[in-house]
């Protein structure tokens, strides 16, 4: 499989760099600061091709706390902050769009 | 039901005890995500997208009450409450943390069950027909020859690396309930003029990207001949199948490619060395097989008890719903006095295949009580109790009506199968569940539903086809296009003996106007069937696909 690093990267508006927690799987997002996060409104947004290289660079470098690290789409709104730039990272950042069968109560 | 010897038992808790230390490296850092990466794939363990799914093998279909409680138990623990039976007869937990994977695993093991070859370009869960055994229109039982596959093919170091995965699957009956041409291998028993038992051998069906039905290469196969058989077939497509391109590297391609007689040929030459070696199978070592299989200890019963008779004619709103379960999800056993229950896993408005935690608990105990404790697992993703006495089906209804798996829309309008589509899977374009959902709304009218008759929708959210869409009577494809949702239907596809491709009725459509375009053609067969008893696919195959064109097209 390709590296995400070898691909050419086409950034036409505001991006995140998202992967998997190893230890879960859980949706995290790579911080300013180098960290991971599950909370998309601390993710570093960035705007430019060489910017979201960068992120991508070190957060494929961590090995250990994510995986299969990529560039996502988001949309910045004055309301609501970062959302999700398309239906897929929707559905990662908020879940399945149907209700979970049998899901424990809170 | 098979019961499984110390070899099985030990390899299983072997390949746990692997698997856990494989677990621990890649945790600590010692393994990177390249070189962990196929070492999961081989547990069956997948990452989608909001978390890791593990797939875990129901070998031909079969499981024990005791397994299908381990299955709660592990989605209990593990999970969310919840698995999703597959088109494969495997279960999945979608929301399995990988580091308690090894334990999770560690419970399926005690009840004999594994996650082995359940992903991987290996030869995967061996499928059949989920009424195997029980069938009154079944030759033999094809369990066994299933198992003696298993056997044969369960870390088989010759084919644990194939040029792509492999799906084999059997059916023993005259009506094909196992979709044998749309395997990589489909194995037909059938009887040949002398009145022997054996294989039709058909190779290189599939769907995903390029569907294929598959080509018969051996007419007839003597069942000695069975694993030197297989084996010719595996060798010729390790040897020639196509490594550089992974969407030309299934068998069906090389078989396309090459021309059914040449590749037959080719199997021919290679199995000829080899078909009276150690592979030729000695009526001892099936009988050894054969012998480790369980059957019920029928009670020799009538048919049609009074406890029955008695609700066929009452008049009470209960006994009316009876009667519909009956007739929809009843079917006639091989044996007097007993029949096979189907346990539809299509409420309205409720994810296809899934099942929680309390449900599969309820039909174990169920099993266990009523079916010899056995189930079984359909690649419609429903399941069965294979061996219901007919004077307990009263009772047997009422405890599925209560856990909400007796909604009588058996092979109806409702009974969709789908993949877990975009809410789930990372290679998925586009929703499954949710058009799956909001299409069983449209037709819980269950007059309606019945009125349609038999009528199979296959849902699939990307090319790969995991929902079968080539070969649904209606197909429904999710595509994307500029980032929005889309849906191909086919019409006048089938699964069964007479397996056919489904034709493209025309331009995708819209997420929001999949479930009235279904509407549409519901309609549309209704006022062009001849007969209230022509099932939409016969009125399809008289008619061709323009009427429904016509109609789907007329108001878009």
């Amino acid at each position: 499989m390709t590296s995400p690093l070898q691909q050419k990267l086409k950034v036409t508006g505001p991006v995140v760099v998202t992967a998997n927690r190893l230890g879960d799987g859980a949706v995290v997002y790579r911080t300013a600061d180098g960290h991971w996060t599950n909370d998309l409104a601390a993710a570093a947004v960035v705007t430019t091709a060489p910017a979201a290289t960068e992120i991508l660079t070190a957060a494929v470098a961590d090995r250990l706390k994510a995986v299969d690290a990529y560039v996502a789409p988001v949309r910045l709104t004055p309301e609501h902050g970062v959302l999700p730039g398309n239906l897929r990272e929707q559905i990662r950042f908020n879940g399945p769009t149907v209700a979970l069968p049998g899901a424990s109560p809170a | 039901m098979y019961v499984y010897d110390d070899f099985d038992r030990t390899l299983v808790d072997e390949r746990v005890r692997e698997f856990r230390n494989q677990v621990g490296r890649r945790l600590s850092g010692e393994l990177t995500e390249e070189e962990f990466k196929p070492l999961r794939l081989m547990n069956g363990v997948y990452l989608q997208l909001h978390a890791y799914m593990l797939r875990i093998a129901i070998p031909y279909g079969t499981l024990s009450a005791e397994q299908m409680r381990t299955l709660a138990r592990v989605a209990r623990r593990y999970d969310r409450n919840y698995g999703h039976f597959t088109t494969r007869q495997n279960i999945q937990f979608n929301w399995i943390k990988l580091e308690e994977l090894p334990d999770a695993l560690a419970e399926l093991a005690r009840s004999g069950l594994h996650a082995m070859q359940t992903s991987g370009n290996c030869v995967r869960n061996i499928t059949t027909d989920q009424w195997a055994g029980v069938a009154p229109d079944e030759i033999e039982d094809p369990r066994l020859w299933a198992e003696l596959l298993r056997q044969h093919l369960t870390l088989h170091p010759e084919f644990t690396f194939l040029p792509r995965k492999f799906k084999i699957a059997l059916s023993a009956a005259a009506h094909d309930r196992a979709a044998v041409k749309v395997h990589d291998i489909g194995l037909r028993m059938h009887k040949n003029g002398a009145g022997e038992t054996g294989f039709e051998v058909i190779v290189g069906g599939g769907l995903g990207r390029t569907p294929f039905i598959g080509k018969t290469i051996k007419p007839f196969l003597p069942k000695r001949d069975l694993l030197s058989y297989v084996e010719a077939i595996l060798r010729t497509y390790n040897q020639w199948g196509r490594r550089d391109n992974i969407y030309k590297a299934r068998i069906k391609i090389l078989v396309h490619e090459l021309g059914a007689e040449k590749f037959a040929r080719e199997v021919e030459e290679e199995w000829q060395a080899i078909k009276d070696g150690a592979l030729a199978l000695d009526a001892a070592a099936v009988d050894d097989i054969a012998s480790r299989f369980r059957h019920p200890d029928y009670e020799v019963l009538a048919d049609n008890p009074p406890e029955l008779a008695k609700i066929r004619n009452g008049a009470r709103e209960e006994d009316k719903r009876f009667r519909r379960w009956l007739d929809n999800s009843v079917t006639n056993h091989k044996v007097a006095g007993y029949s096979i229950v189907t346990l539809s896993l299509k409420p309205v408005g409720e994810p296809p295949g899934d099942a929680t935690a309390p449900q599969m608990d309820a039909i174990a105990d169920l099993a266990d009580r009523y079916s010899f404790g056995e189930i079984r697992v359909g690649h419609e993703q429903n399941l069965v109790l294979p061996h219901v006495a007919q004077r307990d089906l009263p009772v047997v209804w009422r405890a599925l009506d209560a856990i909400g798996v007796a909604t009588p829309n058996v092979s109806l309008i409702s009974d969709i199968i789908a993949c877990p589509g975009l809410d789930y899977c990372s290679l998925a374009n586009a929703r499954s569940i949710p058009v799956a959902e909001e299409i069983t709304r449209r037709f819980k009218d269950l007059d309606l539903a019945h009125n349609l008759g038999r009528l199979h929708i296959n849902i699939s959210g990307c090319i790969n086809a995991c929902g079968h869409h080539h070969i649904g009577h209606i197909g429904i494809l999710g595509v994307e296009k500029n980032g929005e949702e889309y849906y191909q239907v086919t019409i006048g596809g089938r699964a069964d003996e007479a397996a056919e491709l489904g034709t493209i009725l025309g331009p995708a459509v819209p997420y929001g106007e999949i479930a009235d375009v279904v509407e549409d053609i519901a309609a549309a067969y209704l006022e062009l069937r001849e007969r209230p008893d022509e099932i939409f696919l016969h009125t399809v195959q008289r008619v061709g696909v323009e009427p429904f064109k016509e109609r789907v097209y007329a108001a878009r």
